[in-house]
C-alpha cells in the first residue's frame, strides 16, 4: 500500500496509482502501438500459417540450389513428357516428372520461385514508394498539388490495369524482371497513392501535429515523425495484400507471352506450355499452377492478418 | 442497522398483478467484458427500481457500469466480447434475460426507448428526419406512408421543432445539435414507452439549448407519466430534475438517495468528494478539493471496497470486506426513506 | 493583478508598440527578439489584442474555386491579457473562442487585427523572432486523446519542444529535465518510456501540460484542457494548473465553455457570442453583476448542483438555437434571441464599452458590455 502521508498534489495522483500499476509494470513494459501490432499478430495461427510458408518460399528463392541439384534449362529428350512424376523421389529431379522438353519440372518450379518473387515484392516496394510518395504529398499538402496529383491518379486508375500493362510490356522485346516490375509498377501505384492520401488527411488533422505546428516544427519533422509513422497503417496493408496479386500478374502476363522472355524461368511460361498439352500430362500444368497458388495464398493470408493486427475496425 | 443489499429492492411475494411491482427492477445485474488484457468487469450486481413517473438519476464517471447496465436493459450491449453472467431485468415483473428475442423485440422500442448522447450519429444520415419517424409507425403499427408522415409531423410540433411542416423532409445534418436531440426524443417518444431511457441526453449541447431539452424531456415525461431513467456524470442536470438518485462506481451502485437528500448530506465519500469537487458558479472558492487517485481499471478492481485507494476515510476493513447497501438512518435512529450508502462508514459520513 | 480600472482604459488605442517595422532587416529582428524576450511586470498587460478578425471563406466549385461567402467565426474581439492573471473566455459551441486560440497560436492566419506580444504585432512576425514567440505562448489542448501522437513515448513528446528549440536546452540535459516535468505535473519520472495509451484521460491530460512547460513560456493558451476529463479528475487538474502560474508565473487565457470552472480560476472573464465579445469584466462583475442579457441567459441556465438554490433562482430559457456565423444578424448579433430586443438592436451594432449608465459610477455593474440596454441582473444567486 502506498504511504498515506504524501498529500501534496504532486503525489496525489500516484498514491492511488500505484497499487494498479506496480502490476501493471511487471506484466507489461511500455508497450508502442507497433508492439501491440506485433502482440496481436503473433497471436493469429493464420500469420504463422502464411509466415511458414513465406519462409520456405523465400529460402527457395535466395538459395534454389539448396533445393535441387538440377539445371532447369537444360532438356534432354529422352525424358521427354512420358516420364510421369516419381512422387517418392523427394527432392530429386524426376520427382515432379519432365516437360515437354525433357526439363525436370521440379527443379524449373523452385527455380521460377525466384523471379515470382522477385516481381511480386519488386512492384510492391516501387509501388509503395511512388504511390506513398504521391500519396502523402497530396494529402498533406493540399489546394493545388492534390488536385494535380489527385487528377493524375484518377488518369492512371481509369486505364485497364492488365491490358495497360501488356500495351506497354509489348514495346520489349527482352523482358527482364526489371522491365516487368517497372510496366507493373507504372500502373500499379494509384490504389496505394489514394489509400495514402486519405490516411495522411486523417491522420495531419490530429491534435499532435497542431501541437507540433503550435511549436515551430518543421515540415519534415510533421511530415515524417507525426503524420507518417500514424498514416501507415492502411498503406502497409494494401501493399500487403496486394502484393500476391501482383505475383498472380506477372503469371498471368507470362502465360499470354507478355511477362517474362525465355530463358528466364517463370511459372506463368510453364504454365502456359503445360496448358498446351494438358489433356495427356496435366501434371505438367499442376506443380507449376499449385506453387503460384501457394504463393498467392500465403502473401494474401499474410496481409489479412496484418490488417486485422494494424486495424482492428476493419475486422 | 439493516441491511438492504438486495432485498430491499426485492417486492412482496411475486405472482401479484402485473401493475403492482415497479415498472422497471434490475437485480444483482453483473456484466463483464472479455478483453485481451483479462475480463473487465463492467457492472457488479447492480440493483435499482424505477416506477412510472418516476426519474432515476444514474449517476456515474467513464467507467463506472452506468451506460453498460442500461445497454444491458435495453439489449443493445455486444455480444460477446460483453457477457451477464448473472442478474435479472425484469419489466413489469417479466424478465427479459430470459425472455425470447421476439418477446424481447416487441418490448424495445414500443414499451422501452433510449436517446443516446450522440444524435448525430444515432440518426440515419441519408435518410429523411420525417421518414425515421414515420418508420415507426410504419413497422409497429402498419400505418400507410401518409398517415406516417403526418404523425411525424404532428411529433416534430410536440417536441417543438419550429415548422415542421416544411422541415419535415429535411437530413439530419440540416438540423442544429440541440434540434437533432428534440428528434431523438420524439422519436423515442412515438410509441409513447413505459420507459425511456436517456443517456447523457444532454452532454454534447450548450448550455442554453441543454436548459430547453431538459424542461422538454420532463415535461414530456410527466404528461405521459413514464417512468426516465437519465444517465449522467453532470451533478447539475440531475439536480434539476431528478425524484432519486443512484451513484455508480465501479460497476456498483455506492449511494441512492432522494435528490434533495443527496447534496444535502452525502452518505458515501465518494459522493461527498465529488460534490467538493466542482466549483462553484455562485462564488469564488478557494483551492478545490480533488479526490486523489484515478478510477480504477475494471479488470484490477481493488478487493474489498472499490474506492479505498482514494478514500479519505478507508480503513482496513475498505480493503477486505465489500460493503453493502446500507440502509441510512437519522442519527437518532429513524431510517431515511430511500436512502442507502454502500460504506462502512456511512454513520462517519452523514452525520460526523 | 487586474484591477477594476483597468476596464476604463480605452480598448482602441493602439498599445505602447515600439516602433520596428515588420519588413526590416536583421537588425529589426533582433530588436524585436530583444524586445520579446525582455520581461514583463506582473499586472502589465502582456498580450493585447485589437480588432481581431477571422473569417472562413465559403467556396463553391472545385477547380474554379469561388467565394460565395464567408464564416465569421471571429469577427472584430480586443481584450488584454495582463502578466501572471488568467483571463477565461467562456461562450457556447460556435461563439469563436476556439478560433481565437488558434489565432493566438498563429495556427490560423488573422483575416485583420493585430495581436502584441509585449508590443510586437505577432500576426506579423517571421524567422527568428517568430520562433522566440513560439517559445513564449503554449497551448494545452482540448483532447488528451488526441493531442499526444501515439506512436510517440512520454519522453519523446515532452521532449520534441526542445528538439525544435534546440537552444532551449543542451542536449545532454533534455532527459532530466523531461523527467523533472512529469514530476512536476505529478507524475511518475519513471513513465518516461511509457506510450500515451498506457495513460487515462487525467493522466494524459498531466503529459500535454508538461510539454507546454517545457520551454518555460510566459503564457498558456488553455482551450478547454479540462472538459474532456471526469469530474473528480477535473479538480486534480484544474489544481494542478493553478500551482504551476505560481510556481511558473504564467500567464493563462483559459477558453472553456464551463461558467463554473472559469469563475473558479479566473480573474477575469470575457463572454463571446458570435465571434464577438459581449461582457468582459471581472469574475465578480460577470458572474455576480452581469449587465449583458447573454450572460444572464447563459449563467441563469448553468445547473447548479443544488436542488435548493436551484428552486430559487430565476430562469431564462432562451428560444432557439445560436444563428450561422456564416449569416450573423445585423446589429446586435444577440438581438434575435434576446428578449429585451428592439429597432435600435437591428440598425446599431453595440459597442464593448462601460455603458453610459454606469460610466464613471462606483458600481461593479461599471465594466464593459456590448448592449444597448444594459442592465444589471443578478441571476447566479437565490432570490
Amino acid at each position: 500500500m502506498p504511504d498515506t502521508s504524501s498529500t501534496t498534489l504532486t503525489a496525489t495522483e500516484e498514491t492511488a496509482a500505484a497499487p494498479a500499476d506496480v502490476v501493471k509494470t511487471e506484466q507489461r513494459k511500455p508497450r508502442s502501438l507497433w508492439g501491440d501490432a506485433w502482440f496481436e499478430l503473433r497471436h493469429r495461427p493464420m500469420f504463422w500459417v502464411s509466415a511458414i510458408l513465406l519462409v520456405i518460399l523465400l529460402l527457395i528463392a535466395a538459395f534454389p540450389g539448396l533445393f535441387t541439384s538440377a539445371d532447369p534449362t537444360k532438356g534432354d529428350l529422352t525424358n521427354h513428357f512420358l516420364s510421369k512424376p516419381e512422387l517418392t523421389h523427394f527432392f530429386q529431379p524426376d520427382w515432379f516428372g519432365y516437360d515437354g522438353q525433357g526439363r525436370s519440372i521440379y527443379a524449373r518450379v523452385i527455380h521460377g520461385t525466384r523471379n515470382s518473387i522477385l516481381v511480386g515484392v519488386g512492384v510492391t516496394a516501387a509501388v509503395t514508394f511512388l504511390g506513398g510518395l504521391l500519396g502523402m504529398l497530396a494529402g498533406y499538402f493540399g489546394g493545388l498539388i492534390d488536385s494535380v496529383i489527385s487528377r493524375l491518379t484518377d488518369i492512371f486508375f481509369g486505364i485497364p490495369f492488365l491490358l495497360g500493362t501488356m500495351v506497354v510490356l509489348n514495346a520489349f522485346t527482352d523482358r527482364k524482371v526489371y522491365v516487368v516490375v517497372l510496366a507493373l509498377t507504372f500502373l500499379g501505384w494509384t490504389s496505394i497513392a489514394r489509400v495514402t492520401r486519405s490516411s495522411v488527411i486523417t491522420a495531419k488533422q490530429a491534435d499532435y501535429v497542431t501541437a507540433a505546428r503550435a511549436l515551430g516544427a518543421s515540415t519534415t519533422r510533421m511530415l515524417f515523425r507525426h503524420v507518417m509513422p500514424n498514416a501507415l497503417a492502411p498503406t502497409i496493408v494494401v501493399a500487403t495484400i496486394a502484393l500476391g496479386g501482383y505475383i498472380s500478374a506477372e503469371a498471368t502476363l507470362s502465360y499470354l507471352g507478355l511477362g517474362l522472355s525465355e530463358p528466364a524461368i517463370s511459372w506463368g511460361i510453364d504454365i502456359s506450355e503445360a496448358s498446351k498439352a494438358i489433356r495427356d500430362n496435366p501434371h505438367a500444368l499442376m506443380f507449376p499452377a499449385g506453387m503460384l497458388t501457394l504463393t498467392v495464398f500465403a502473401f494474401i493470408m499474410l496481409g489479412d492478418a496484418v490488417r486485422d493486427a494494424l486495424d482492428p475496425k476493419l475486422r | 442497522m439493516t441491511i438492504i443489499d438486495k432485498t430491499m429492492s426485492v417486492p412482496g411475494p411475486r405472482g401479484g398483478s402485473e401493475s403492482d411491482g415497479p415498472l422497471l427492477e434490475v437485480r444483482d445485474l453483473h456484466v463483464e467484458f472479455h478483453t485481451r488484457d483479462g475480463v473487465a468487469k463492467a457492472v457488479n450486481g447492480v440493483n435499482y427500481t424505477v416506477d412510472a413517473g418516476e426519474t432515476l438519476a444514474v449517476l456515474g464517471e467513464s467507467g463506472s457500469g452506468k451506460s453498460v447496465t442500461a445497454q444491458a436493459i435495453m439489449g443493445i450491449l455486444d455480444m460477446p466480447p460483453g457477457r451477464i453472467p448473472q442478474g435479472e431485468i425484469r419489466f413489469r415483473g417479466e424478465d427479459m434475460l430470459t425472455m425470447s428475442n421476439e418477446e424481447r423485440r416487441k418490448i424495445r422500442g414500443q414499451k422501452i426507448a433510449m436517446i443516446f448522447q450522440d444524435a448525430l450519429s444515432a440518426l440515419n444520415p441519408v435518410l429523411s428526419v420525417g421518414y425515421q419517424l414515420g418508420e415507426m409507425f410504419r413497422v409497429h403499427q402498419g400505418m400507410s406512408k401518409k398517415q406516417a408522415k403526418a404523425k411525424a409531423i404532428e411529433l416534430m410540433d410536440r417536441v417543438r421543432i419550429p415548422a415542421a411542416k416544411e422541415r419535415v423532409n429535411d437530413y439530419p445534418h440540416q438540423f442544429s445539435g440541440g434540434m437533432r436531440q428534440r428528434i431523438m426524443i420524439a422519436m423515442a417518444m412515438a410509441l409513447e414507452p413505459d420507459l425511456i431511457i436517456a443517456d447523457e441526453p444532454t452532454t454534447a449541447l450548450d448550455v442554453t439549448v441543454q436548459a430547453q431539452v431538459m424542461d422538454l424531456l420532463a415535461e414530456l415525461q410527466q404528461e405521459f407519466n413514464m417512468g426516465l431513467i437519465l444517465i449522467t456524470h453532470d451533478l447539475g442536470v440531475v439536480a434539476d430534475v431528478a425524484d432519486k438518485i443512484a451513484v455508480m462506481y465501479a460497476g456498483r451502485i455506492v449511494e441512492t438517495a432522494p435528490v434533495h437528500e443527496l447534496y444535502k448530506r452525502p452518505a458515501h465519500p465518494y459522493t461527498r468528494g465529488l460534490l467538493d469537487s466542482i466549483p462553484r458558479l455562485d462564488q469564488k472558492g478557494q483551492e478545490l478539493y480533488a479526490i486523489k487517485g484515478l478510477p480504477p481499471n475494471l479488470t484490477r478492481i481493488p478487493g474489498g471496497c472499490a474506492f479505498n485507494p482514494r478514500c479519505p476515510k478507508a480503513e482496513d476493513i475498505c480493503r477486505t470486506d465489500v460493503p453493502v447497501l446500507h440502509q441510512v438512518s437519522e442519527q437518532g435512529g429513524g431510517e431515511i426513506a430511500g436512502r442507502g450508502s454502500a460504506c462502512h462508514f456511512w454513520k462517519e459520513t452523514i452525520h460526523g | 493583478m487586474a484591477e477594476l480600472n483597468k476596464g476604463d482604459e480605452p480598448m482602441d488605442a493602439t498599445p505602447n508598440v515600439s516602433e520596428v517595422d515588420a519588413s526590416g532587416a536583421a537588425a529589426t529582428e533582433s530588436a524585436a527578439v530583444e524586445a520579446i524576450e525582455a520581461p514583463v511586470e506582473r499586472g502589465e498587460p502582456i498580450l493585447q489584442v485589437r480588432n481581431l478578425v477571422k473569417h472562413f471563406p465559403l467556396t463553391q466549385g472545385i477547380v474554379l474555386k469561388r467565394q460565395i461567402g464567408a464564416v465569421k467565426a471571429v469577427d472584430g474581439i480586443s481584450f488584454d491579457l495582463y502578466q501572471g492573471e488568467t483571463l477565461g473566455i467562456v461562450g457556447e459551441s460556435g461563439c469563436g473562442k476556439s478560433t481565437v486560440a488558434k489565432l493566438l497560436m498563429l495556427l490560423e492566419k488573422a483575416t485583420a487585427g493585430e495581436v502584441y506580444y509585449k508590443g510586437q504585432d505577432i500576426t506579423r512576425l517571421s524567422g527568428r523572432a517568430l520562433k522566440a514567440v513560439r517559445r513564449n505562448i503554449q497551448m494545452v489542448f482540448q483532447d488528451p486523446y488526441t493531442s499526444l501522437n501515439p506512436r510517440m513515448t512520454v519522453g519523446d513528446i515532452i521532449g520534441e519542444p526542445y528538439e525544435i528549440h534546440p537552444e532551449a536546452a543542451p542536449k545532454g540535459d533534455r532527459r532530466r529535465k523531461v523527467q523533472d516535468l512529469l514530476d512536476v505535473v505529478g507524475l511518475n519520472p519513471e513513465y518516461i518510456n511509457r506510450y500515451p495509451h498506457q495513460f487515462s484521460g487525467g493522466q494524459r491530460q498531466r503529459i500535454g501540460i508538461a510539454r507546454g512547460l517545457a520551454l518555460n513560456p510566459e503564457i498558456i493558451i488553455c482551450d478547454e484542457p479540462v472538459s474532456a476529463l471526469d469530474v473528480s479528475v477535473q479538480a486534480q487538474v484544474i489544481n494542478l494548473m493553478e500551482k504551476l502560474q505560481d510556481e511558473f508565473n504564467l500567464s493563462y487565457l483559459f477558453i472553456a465553455h464551463d461558467l463554473s470552472i472559469v469563475r473558479h480560476i479566473s480573474d477575469r472573464v470575457g463572454v463571446m457570442y458570435l465571434g464577438k465579445m459581449a461582457e468582459i469584466g471581472t469574475d465578480q462583475q460577470i458572474y455576480d453583476h452581469p449587465t449583458h442579457p447573454y450572460t444572464q441567459a447563459l449563467l441563469s441556465a448553468v445547473p447548479v448542483p443544488d436542488p435548493e438554490a436551484r428552486e430559487g433562482r430565476e430562469r431564462i430559457i432562451l428560444t432557439g438555437d445560436v444563428p450561422s456565423p456564416a449569416n450573423p444578424p445585423s446589429g446586435c448579433r444577440f438581438r434575435t434571441r434576446c428578449w429585451k430586443a428592439q429597432d435600435k438592436c437591428s440598425t446599431e451594432v453595440p459597442l464593448l464599452a462601460v455603458p453610459e449608465r454606469f460610466k464613471g459610477a462606483d458600481t461593479p455593474a461599471a465594466h464593459e458590455s456590448a448592449c444597448h440596454f444594459a442592465e444589471e441582473k443578478d441571476v447566479v444567486h437565490a432570490a
